[in-house]
C-alpha cells in the first residue's frame, strides 16, 4: 500500500500537527514514511505545503512527483488549487471551505468553491463551523484530518490512537475534543464523498 | 525498538549527542538552526552538560568546536552553507593543524534558495580543505554517519564535514538510535606544536594532510555508505550522491534499477570504485545535488569513449533543487502531471508581521530620505530585507552579514551623501562591529540604522548576542556617543523618528540610530509562557 497526501494551507494552521498524528500512528504500525516540510522562508502567513508519505515499502523521495498524489488534504480552499499538478487524476481533493485571507487581491470565494467543485473527486467541508460547534474552532484541522481519513490505508482506530498520544499532555478534554472532531470529519467524508 | 520520527536536522542533533559530544556551537541560519535547538532542548543533552548556547557568528563558533576539540573532547559546529564563508579561515586551517577529539562540521546547503542568497554547494569546501564529506541520503543515514563520525574523524585525524541540503534537514522519517557513547576524557595534543601553524610547522602539517588523502579515500572506497551496483543492462551507468539515490529509486520497485548504479555518499571519490564501474557501462549519467563536482571530477577520470552527462552537460538543470520528475525526464521514463493551476489562485508573498517595528521604522526612513535621489540605503540579512518589497521599497542591498555598514561606508566615501545603513540587532554582533570600527577610523560620513528587535527573528526567534549590549558596543567602537541615539518604532513617535533621520544625516561624521522593540512574535510567544507560568506556577 502507499498513500501520498500533500498537506496544504497557510503558516500556523495546524497542519504539522496533522502530519504528527499520522507520523505517530504510521510508525505504531510498523509502516514507513517520509514527511517533508517546505517553510520556505520562516515568515508568518506564507503558503505552507507538507508531502506526506506513508507506505509498507521503504519510501524513496521526500517530496511526492507530480500527479502522483491521492489526497490533497487542505485547511484552506484556494492553497487546495495550488498543488493540483501534484494531484493523481484518481486523487481526491479533501479542502476546508472557511476561507484564510490575508492577501488584498485574494479571489472570490464562490469561484475557488466552483473550481473545486469541477474536479473530479472532492470533500468540502466548513471545518470551522464544525469545530465551533463541537466546541472548539481549534479543533479545525482535526476536522480535516478526519474528513481525510476514508482515503487513507490505515484504520481509523489507528489514527485515533495517534490524535490521544499527541495530545494527552494536554490532558483529557482536549484528547476528547479533538476525537469528537475527528469522528465528525471522518461522518461527514463518508456520506459526502 | 521503538523508532523516533525525526526531521533530518533533529536526527543529526540526536546523533552528536548519543555519538558522545560535549558541545555544539552555531549561529542560526536555514536549514541548520534546528539542530542546534534540538540539542539546547533535549534533556539527555542536559544531563549530560553539552554546552549548546548559540555563538555570535560561525567563525567564532567554528574556533569553539576547535578549542573544545584541541582539549580532547568531541564536538560538532553547525551552520548554512553560506555560514561556512564566514568560518572558512578556521575551517580551512582546520584541516591542517588537525584535531585532538573528534570534530564534525555539519553545513545545511539551501539548493534552489528556499531562503538565502546563493545556493553554493559545501562539498567543494570539503574538497578544498581535503577532508572527507559525508552526505547522507536519507534521516537513518544522517544519524548512522555523525554517529560514528566523531570517531572516523579521530581516526583520520582531520575534522569531518557532513553536508546535507534542505531537503533532508526538514523532511521527517523514523530513525532508529543507537547506545550511548560516554564523552572523552579531558587531553591534550600529543604534540605540543600540532595547532601552531607557524609556517615551519604549517609545512610539515600540511605535507602531512596530504599524506592523507590515500587513508581518506580508502575511507571512502571501504565506506559502508558507498557501493558500486552491476546493473544487467550495460548501456548506462549511474553516479546517484546522496539524496539523488532516492530521485532514481523512486522510479523502480524494490530498488531494481536495470543499469549499474554507483552511490557516493562519503568523499573524496574513491577513484578505484569508478575504475570498477568503467568497465560495466557504456554511458555514465551523474544525479547530484548542488553543482557540478562529481561530474567534473569524473570525466577528467573516465576515458574520453565514455560520455558523461549531468547538470553540466545540462542534460539536467544547472540550477535548483533535484527532484524525482526532473530524474525520471533524463531517463527517457514517463511522469505524470496533475491539472493545472486555476488561474485565479495568487501568491501570497512575504511580508513583515503586522506590528512589527521594522514597519514602523521604514516608514520614517522613506519620510526623511524622500528628499534625496533613490538608492542610498544598504542593508542586510533578516526579517528588514522584506524592506526592498513594496510597500516600503526602501533598501538596495542585501549581500552578506554586516555588509550594509560597509558598503554604506564605501559608498560615502565615494561621494554618495548621505548614504545610509540597515541592520538588525543579531546581524550586527555577527558581523557589524568591525565595520563600524573602520567608519569611526576613517570618519566615514554615513547614517547606521540598528533595527534591534532583541532577537534572532528570520530563523524563529533565538536569543540574540546582541542583547542589552548595542549602546556599550558603538560607544566603545568610538561612535561620538551625542550621535548614538535611542528610538521606539512606533506610529505615536513618527515624527521623531524622521526628525531624527534629518539630524543625523546632517551630522558629517557616522551617527547610529537604534531603533529598539521587541519582535511582535517574540512578544506573543513571552506572553503565552508567563500566562501558563501564572497559571501553573509549579512550570
Amino acid at each position: 500500500m502507499k498513500t501520498d497526501i500533500i498537506l496544504a494551507g497557510v503558516g500556523g494552521q495546524g497542519i504539522l500537527s496533522i502530519a504528527s498524528i499520522l507520523g505517530e500512528a504510521v510508525l505504531r504500525e510498523g509502516l514507513f514514511l517520509k514527511q517533508a516540510e517546505t517553510h520556505g522562508m520562516s515568515q508568518r502567513g506564507g503558503a505552507v505545503v507538507s508531502h506526506l508519505r506513508i507506505s509498507d515499502a521503504a519510501v524513496a523521495a521526500d517530496l511526492i512527483p507530480k500527479g502522483a498524489a491521492d489526497i490533497i488534504l487542505s485547511v484552506e480552499p484556494m492553497e487546495a488549487l495550488r498543488y493540483l499538478p501534484f494531484l493523481s487524476p484518481e486523487g481526491y481533493i479533501v479542502t476546508n471551505t472557511t476561507p484564510f485571507i490575508n492577501v488584498p487581491n485574494y479571489p472570490d470565494v464562490e469561484k475557488l468553491m466552483e473550481e473545486i467543485r469541477k474536479q473530479p473527486r472532492f470533500v468540502a467541508i466548513d471545518a470551522d463551523q464544525m469545530a465551533t460547534e463541537i466546541g472548539n474552532k481549534r479543533a479545525s484541522n482535526m476536522v480535516m484530518l478526519g474528513a481525510a481519513a476514508p482515503f487513507i490505508d490505515i484504520e481509523p482506530e489507528k489514527i485515533e490512537a495517534g490524535i490521544e498520544s499527541i495530545f494527552k499532555r494536554k490532558g483529557e478534554e482536549v484528547v476528547e475534543l479533538n476525537l469528537k472532531a475527528f469522528r465528525a470529519g471522518y461522518q461527514f467524508a463518508l456520506k459526502n464523498r | 525498538m521503538m523508532q523516533n520520527l525525526y526531521l533530518g536536522v533533529e536526527a543529526i542533533g540526536q546523533a552528536a549527542i548519543d555519538g558522545g559530544i560535549s558541545g555544539v556551537y552555531a549561529y542560526p541560519g536555514t536549514p541548520s538552526t534546528e539542530i542546534t535547538e534540538f540539542i539546547q532542548a533535549s534533556k539527555l543533552a542536559t544531563e549530560k552538560g553539552v554546552r549548546s548556547k548559540w555563538s555570535a557568528n560561525e567563525k567564532t563558533a567554528y574556533e569553539a568546536a576547535l578549542g573544545m576539540s584541541y582539549a580532547g573532547k568531541r564536538s560538532m559546529v553547525c551552520m548554512k552553507h553560506v555560514g561556512l564563508n564566514v568560518a572558512a579561515d578556521a575551517f580551512m586551517n582546520s584541516a591542517i593543524t588537525g584535531i585532538n577529539g573528534g570534530l564534525i562540521v555539519t553545513v545545511a546547503d539551501d539548493p534552489s534558495m528556499h531562503s538565502s542568497q546563493n545556493e553554493q554547494d559545501s562539498r567543494f569546501y570539503g574538497k578544498f580543505a581535503m577532508i572527507p564529506v559525508l552526505e547522507p541520503s536519507n534521516q537513518q543515514e544522517a544519524y548512522d554517519m555523525v554517529y560514528s563520525g566523531f570517531e572516523l574523524s579521530e581516526k583520520l585525524g582531520v575534522p569531518v564535514m557532513v553536508r546535507i541540503t534542505t531537503r533532508l534537514a526538514h523532511s521527517r522519517a523514523g530513525v532508529t538510535r543507537k547506545a550511548e557513547v560516554a564523552a572523552n576524557p579531558l587531553k591534550l595534543p600529543q604534540h605540543p606544536s600540532q595547532f601552531v601553524l607557524l609556517p615551519a610547522i604549517a609545512r610539515q602539517r600540511y605535507k602531512s594532510l596530504l599524506q592523507k588523502q590515500e587513508s581518506f579515500e580508502q575511507a571512502a572506497f571501504t565506506s559502508e555508505y558507498n557501493f558500486l551496483k552491476k546493473g544487467s543492462d550495460q548501456t548506462l551507468g549511474i553516479i546517484a550522491c546522496g539524496l539523488a539515490i532516492n530521485y532514481l529509486n523512486e522510479h523502480y520497485k524494490n530498488r531494481e534499477c536495470p543499469y549499474t548504479v554507483m552511490k557516493l555518499a562519503q568523499y573524496p571519490i574513491p577513484e578505484e570504485m569508478l575504475h570498477e564501474m568503467e568497465q560495466l557501462c557504456e554511458e555514465v549519467l551523474v544525479l547530484e545535488e548542488g553543482y557540478p563536482l562529481v561530474e567534473e571530477a569524473v570525466k577528467a577520470i573516465f576515458s574520453k569513449q565514455i560520455k558523461v552527462s549531468g547538470r553540466l552537460s545540462s542534460v539536467l538543470p544547472r540550477d535548483g533543487e533535484l527532484n524525482a520528475d526532473l530524474v525520471a525526464k533524463v531517463l527517457g521514463l514517463e511522469t505524470h502531471e496533475g491539472a493545472l493551476v486555476p488561474e485565479l489562485v495568487v501568491n501570497r508573498p512575504p511580508a513583515l508581521c503586522q506590528g512589527c517595528g521594522h514597519q514602523d521604522m521604514y516608514k520614517a526612513l522613506n519620510e526623511a530620505v524622500d528628499k534625496y535621489s533613490k538608492g542610498r540605503v544598504f542593508s542586510d540579512i533578516g526579517c528588514y530585507t522584506l524592506g526592498a518589497l513594496p510597500p516600503y521599497e526602501s533598501i538596495y542591498s542585501c549581500v552578506d552579514m554586516g555588509a550594509s555598514i560597509t558598503m554604506a561606508k564605501g559608498a560615502a566615501d565615494a561621494g554618495l551623501i548621505p548614504s545610509l545603513a540597515v541592520i538588525g540587532d543579531s546581524t550586527f554582533t555577527h558581523s557589524g562591529i568591525t565595520g563600524l570600527l573602520d567608519a569611526v577610523n576613517d570618519q566615514s560620513n554615513i547614517v547606521v540604522v540598528i533595527s534591534d528587535n532583541e532577537s534572532v527573528s528570520m530563523t524563529g526567534g533565538q536569543e540574540s548576542s546582541a542583547l542589552g549590549k548595542i549602546e556599550s558596543i558603538c560607544a566603545g567602537v568610538g561612535v561620538d556617543p551625542d550621535h548614538i541615539r535611542m528610538l521606539v518604532p512606533m506610529k505615536k513617535y513618527h515624527e521623531l523618528m524622521v526628525k531624527t533621520f534629518e539630524e543625523e544625516m546632517a551630522y558629517e561624521g557616522v551617527s547610529v540610530i537604534i531603533f529598539r522593540r521587541e519582535c511582535i512574535q517574540a512578544a506573543a510567544r513571552r506572553l503565552r509562557t508567563e500566562r501558563k507560568i501564572k497559571q501553573n506556577p509549579k512550570l
